[in-house]
């Protein structure tokens, strides 16, 4: 067999163990889909009235929902992606990661393992969350090409995400830091176009609304599924996201490879 | 290098942590199908030289050759040779004693039929089979131990290394440690151990080298050993050699260390 074949054959074997201790945590996968569940919930039914009428243009409760679902749905991919940097923080603090170390395995093997197992996990949690706000009412408006639009973004978001969630967690000291450095992913959507529009934002904060990278990609799958053209968001929500990709994915390939401190 | 006839070839190999010197130029070889014994108090750097033999980490300086292969430049080379029996546990505790093992021959790329005949053959000879489908996690201290060991031979390693591999059990548990490490060694595996207790050098090695202040401060067979410091025990020797003797802190001290 080939040195890709092997890879490949590695990552699906750490996959499978990813699936399996995903199974064997069910709390930490009913967590990660309760969240954006309840944000989505709290939304809607708490601030939706007050929210819809500030949107441009006006509206109630089901504009509201129509706006925020794309955004919960973004909420999704980054509490799945938190998960994996404490996953990754837990495996790394458990001896068994030395013991890969010891052995023939294709390098990136572990780490594609957690990010194909984060990925899975992704799919689930979004379903059903979509699911859910189609129960309350939340109806897309896209096409074929936009739901390919969503779905291909949000895979990338997840990807970027995910990447970024292993490498904070091969740099965490301890699970407990694994899991608080990620918390960012979970505030910077609230200063984006997530949940309300930027231009309702003093100047300065709307500023850094518009240009940071949660933006564009809510931009993006809002346009994608409400059925518009996302035109240049899209550039930038795609630009983003494989820059964070390619960075991450070589930020903890260096991380893993690197001499463990103790 | 012919790896028929030498196993672990070390030259010079030097190791800090900072200001802190812990190898200070070690030299030592191991003729394949021996078991050499590296024996030294706590902190002596056992562990680090296992880490540096098993590609773990990089030694600062010398050069290491193992199974044939250069640790610094063919690492790949090495860990396609050994097997690694660490000094603290390396199980997946969220998975059963036979997915453990079964997670070794998959990642060994073992065909489906040969890796469940294996992990069925590893699981009786380490007397596992009653628990091979709960999580490791409820496993005994010996129980993962024997786990760890069976997950390191799933492979069939023809180089061992075990770190200590009889800290924390009970005497019987040490004895069936012992048998299979003869086991291993009939079937023309080499091992390379490191301990605290002089009896299991004197018990299983070959070769015995005292690991001390960084250096290896005598090296020979236990009788050799013996001999040479005019005392009945290795403990005598190392008192000989080293002005100090090797017992470490009592077995509580490593109970909590584990
Ligand atoms: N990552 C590290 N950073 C700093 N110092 C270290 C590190 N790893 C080991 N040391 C130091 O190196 C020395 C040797 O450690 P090592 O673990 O090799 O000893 P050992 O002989 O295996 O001891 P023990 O019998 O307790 O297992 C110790 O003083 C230890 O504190
Ligand atoms: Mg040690």
């Amino acid at each position: 067999m080939s040195t890709m074949t092997y890879a490949a054959r590695d990552s699906y074997t750490m996959l499978r163990r990813s699936l399996k201790h995903m199974r064997r945590y069910p709390s930490l996968t009913l967590m990660l889909i309760g969240q954006p569940v309840i944000f989505l919930l709290l939304f809607v039914y708490v601030f939706g009235g007050t929210m819809g009428a500030g949107l441009p243009g006006g509206g109630g409760r089901a504009d509201y929902l129509a706006y925020v679902a794309p955004a919960i749905l973004v909420m999704t991919i980054a509490s799945v992606a938190l998960s994996t940097a404490i996953y990754v923080a837990k495996d790394a603090t458990e001896g068994i990661v030395d013991r890969f170390r010891t052995m023939p395995i294709a390098r990136p093997a572990l780490l594609t393992g957690h990010v194909l197992g984060a990925l899975a996990q992704t799919v689930l949690a979004v379903t059903v969350v979509l699911a859910i706000a189609v129960l309350l009412g939340y109806r897309p408006d896209a096409g074929v090409a936009g739901w390919a639009g969503a779905i291909g973004i949000l895979a990338l978001l997840s990807l970027a995400l995910t990447w970024l969630c292993v490498a904070l967690g091969l740099a965490a000291q301890s699970v407990e830091t694994a899991s608080n450095t990620p918390l960012f992913l979970m505030i910077l959507p609230f200063v984006s176009s997530a949940f309300v529009p930027t231009d309702s934002m003093p100047t300065g904060l709307a500023w850094v609304a518009e240009n940071q990278p949660f933006t564009p990609v809510i931009d993006t799958l809002r346009a994608c599924l409400a059925g518009r053209d996302p035109g240049s968001d899209a550039w930038w929500a795609i630009g983003w996201c494989v820059l964070v990709t390619v960075l991450c994915f070589w930020w903890a390939g260096r991380l893993f490879g690197r001499v463990r401190a103790v | 290098m012919n790896t028929q006839t030498t196993a672990i070839e070390v030259l010079g190999i030097t190791k800090s942590y900072g200001d802190h010197v812990v190898l200070r130029g070690l030299d030592l070889t191991v003729p394949a199908g021996t078991v050499y014994a590296l024996l030294g108090p706590n902190g002596a750097g056992k562990t680090t030289m296992i880490r540096i033999l098993s590609t773990l980490i990089g030694a600062d300086g010398g050069a290491a050759r193992v199974a044939g292969f250069d640790v610094r430049t063919q690492p790949d080379g090495v860990r396609r040779s050994i097997g690694v029996t660490g000094q603290f546990s390396a199980i997946d505790e969220l998975l059963t004693g036979r997915e453990n093992l079964r997670l070794m021959a998959d990642l060994a790329h073992l065909p489906a039929r040969e890796a469940a005949a294996r992990v069925d053959e590893l699981l009786a000879r380490f007397d596992l089979v009653d628990a091979a489908d709960r999580r490791a996690a409820t496993y005994s201290g010996g129980m993962k131990r024997r786990l760890d060991l069976a997950m390191t031979l799933v492979s069939r390693p023809r180089l061992i290394f075990l770190d200590e591999p009889t800290a924390g059990l009970d005497p019987r548990s040490r004895r069936d440690l012992w048998q299979i490490v003869r086991e291993l060694l009939d079937e023309g595996v080499t091992i390379f151990l490191t301990t605290q207790y002089l009896e299991e050098a004197d018990q299983l090695a070959h070769t015995v080298g005292l690991l001390d202040g960084g250096r290896l401060v005598a090296e020979g067979t236990p009788a050799e050993l013996k001999a040479q410091a005019g005392g009945e025990t290795l403990d005598d020797v190392f008192l000989a050699l080293t002005g100090h003797g090797v017992t470490p802190e009592s077995d509580d001290e490593l109970e909590e260390i584990r």
